[in-house]
């Protein structure tokens, strides 16, 4: 599915596109699976293998190696005695390490979450092994996905697969960069900002988020509760279909669900004539890199003559988008995170004289810079006398950007435009300032903000690196997101 | 609008039960100001009769039955990752 680059191949993206016959499609393997073809126990092994052997992009941050070994001889023998295996039956993935899994440490690559092991697991994580799927390692990510590049781990920065000098993005770096190695054949991420669809544009990978509330978030490292979801990374769009066909759906440990389509997410209908498409016209303006433009008005015109009806529209309000997201998403974080106090789990400092002083020693010692700032913003926003000003403000806000961009989704069916204003940017070139990273999440926050899916599809390159189209739909249209993005990419074939 | 002092990020420091090291303070007094700087173009925002969105799946009290559900946890699992323990308590040190 990745498109060939126009502009010439470095090695390393040489290399990067011959994983890619790693894994088959997920429906090929687990069928072979069933079909005793191959066994869960070589895909295990082989997943293992990849990870040792891409081991320089750091993007994992633990390997299952023994629990994922046992339940693939599980299925290996469910197989055996003709019993039922899954949709899923011996397919590995990689889940961000915000996801509690059995078998190993759940850290958010935090110090003050390192060593923790889960006493429950993630839904999704019990959805997914219920279809015989098998969670293989935890991937890197910013600190309780606080970043966009994942150098906000507290342990090491991933590299991207493409360029080892840059950035994979993030938050989800870690999943997006082991989609793209092909170490499994799909990743499991979490989406509050562009934290799913971000990092797979600078990966070259599909990356879905789904419509608020589809999937359960029990068992998931909070961050801001209004926005988080969670989602696949994948190769395809058919592969990201399959996954949020079992991972969807309500959840009585989650009281923040809506209802699920009851047709399955893969019977998506990607027919582009006649499809309305508006191009978000501040999505296309000054702030957005000329390069990461061209490859968008390519996609644009691919898109236009395979019969898609596309026009301009304007979101006056998109521009405010980026500052309401980081004032609600911050209070939001600030108290989620309050929960880390270093007396139930997770870093306590030892020697503290009295409880204040646990408190305040085991978070300063367990969270990073960035958790820090975010506290102390997310405080600031809420606390009496600027509370009003800023944070209900940003929820009014809110509301506008909401409402403009149902008055988009009623002229069209669609709204596209770059998922990132750059391609993948170098390793430290904006980890000294805070506000320049905040911004990289400027195209991708609306989604979250109104609650609707969006998707990043590969588009093509900008000189040596991907870049991708970032396509939005509105609340509950997550199949008919899915078949617009397969039809994109069929073109792109 | 408001400017991060050094006073401003001590008292949020503080009401984050976070303890800053001196040498944090001020990377944190520039840094804190010049994102909140950039947040506060909201105030441009027209909202005149606009109302605040606190969540968007539209859902009101969700109700569950009040039953226990047996996952099946011990309390050994559930203390496991406790820093202090005595049996079956978490263990903190005296609150008065």
């Amino acid at each position: 599915m990745t498109k060939k680059s126009e502009t010439g191949s470095t090695k390393s993206e040489t290399k990067s596109k011959s994983e890619i016959r790693n894994w088959a499609p997920i429906n090929e393997i687990a069928n072979d699976v069933r079909a005793g073809k191959i066994t869960a126990l070589s895909n295990v092994e082989k997943s293992i293998g990849l990870i040792e052997k891409h081991s320089e992009f750091d993007a994992i941050i633990s390997v299952l190696d023994e629990p994922a070994k046992k339940r693939a001889k599980q299925i290996d023998a469910r197989v055996n005695n003709g019993e039922k295996a899954g949709r899923l039956a011996g397919v590995p993935f990689i889940a961000k390490d915000n996801f509690l899994v059995f078998g190993g440490e759940t850290t958010a690559a935090s110090n003050i979450l390192k060593g923790f092991e889960a006493p429950y697991q993630a839904t999704v994580i019990n959805k997914l092994e219920a279809e015989g799927a098998i969670c293989i390692a935890k991937a890197n990510l910013d600190a309780f996905a606080h970043g966009s590049s994942t150098e906000n781990s507290d342990f090491f920065v991933t590299k991207n697969p493409i360029d080892k000098t840059r950035v994979p993005g993030g938050s989800s770096g870690g999943s997006a960069a082991a989609t793209a190695l092909s170490l499994a054949p799909f990743s499991l991420g979490t989406d509050t900002g562009g934290s799913i669809r971000q990092p797979a544009s600078f990966c070259n990978v599909v990356g879905f988020k789904p419509t608020y509330g589809l999937v359960s978030r029990s068992g998931v490292v909070a961050m801001a509760s209004s926005l988080d979801v969670i989602g696949p990374i994948t190769k395809s769009t058919e592969d990201a279909a399959l996954i949020m066909d079992v991972i969807a759906g309500k959840d009585k440990l989650d009281m923040t669900m809506i209802d699920r389509d009851i047709l399955a997410y893969t019977k998506f209908n990607n027919n582009l004539t006649g499809v309305k498409i508006g191009v978000e016209k501040e999505y296309m303006d000054e702030k957005v890199d000329k390069e990461v433009k061209q490859i968008i008005s390519v996609a644009i015109e691919k898109l236009k003559n395979a019969g898609a009806l596309v026009a301009e529209v304007s979101l006056p309000s998109s521009k405010l988008g980026l500052p309401a997201y980081y004032i609600i998403s911050l209070a939001e974080l600030s108290s989620n995170l309050s929960r880390y106090d270093g007396q139930r789990f997770g870093y306590s400092y030892p020697d503290a004289k009295n409880l204040d002083e646990s408190y305040m020693l085991s978070r300063d010692i367990g969270f990073g810079d960035e958790a820090k700032r975010r506290i102390m913003i997310g405080t600031y926003v809420l606390s009496s006398g600027y509370y009003d000003a800023y944070y209900k403000k940003a929820q009014i806000v809110r509301t506008k950007i909401i409402n403009e961009s149902r008055e988009a989704f009623s002229k069209f069916d669609f709204l596209i435009g770059p998922t990132t204003p750059t391609a993948a940017f170098k390793i430290g070139e904006k980890s000294q300032d805070p506000l320049q990273m905040y911004l990289s999440d400027l195209l991708t926050v609306s989604a979250n903000l109104d609650g609707g899916p969006a998707i990043s599809i590969p588009a093509g390159f900008a000189g040596s690196l991907p870049v991708g189209l970032h396509i939005m739909a509105p609340q509950g249209e997550d199949r008919k997101l899915l078949g617009i993005a397969n039809g994109f990419e069929e073109l792109s074939k | 609008m408001a400017k991060i002092t050094r006073e401003d990020v001590l008292k949020l420091a503080r009401l984050s039960h976070i303890k800053l090291r001196e040498d944090e303070i001020d990377k944190f007094v520039g840094e804190l100001d010049a994102i909140v700087k950039y947040v506060e173009q909201i105030d441009l925002a027209d909202v005149e009769g606009l109302e605040p969105t606190d969540q968007v799946t539209g859902l009101k009290n969700v109700m569950r039955p009040d039953e226990i559900i047996d996952y099946g946890e011990t309390p050994e699992e559930l203390l496991k990752n406790a820093p202090a323990r005595e049996n079956n308590h978490i263990q903190v040190k005296r609150v008065l």
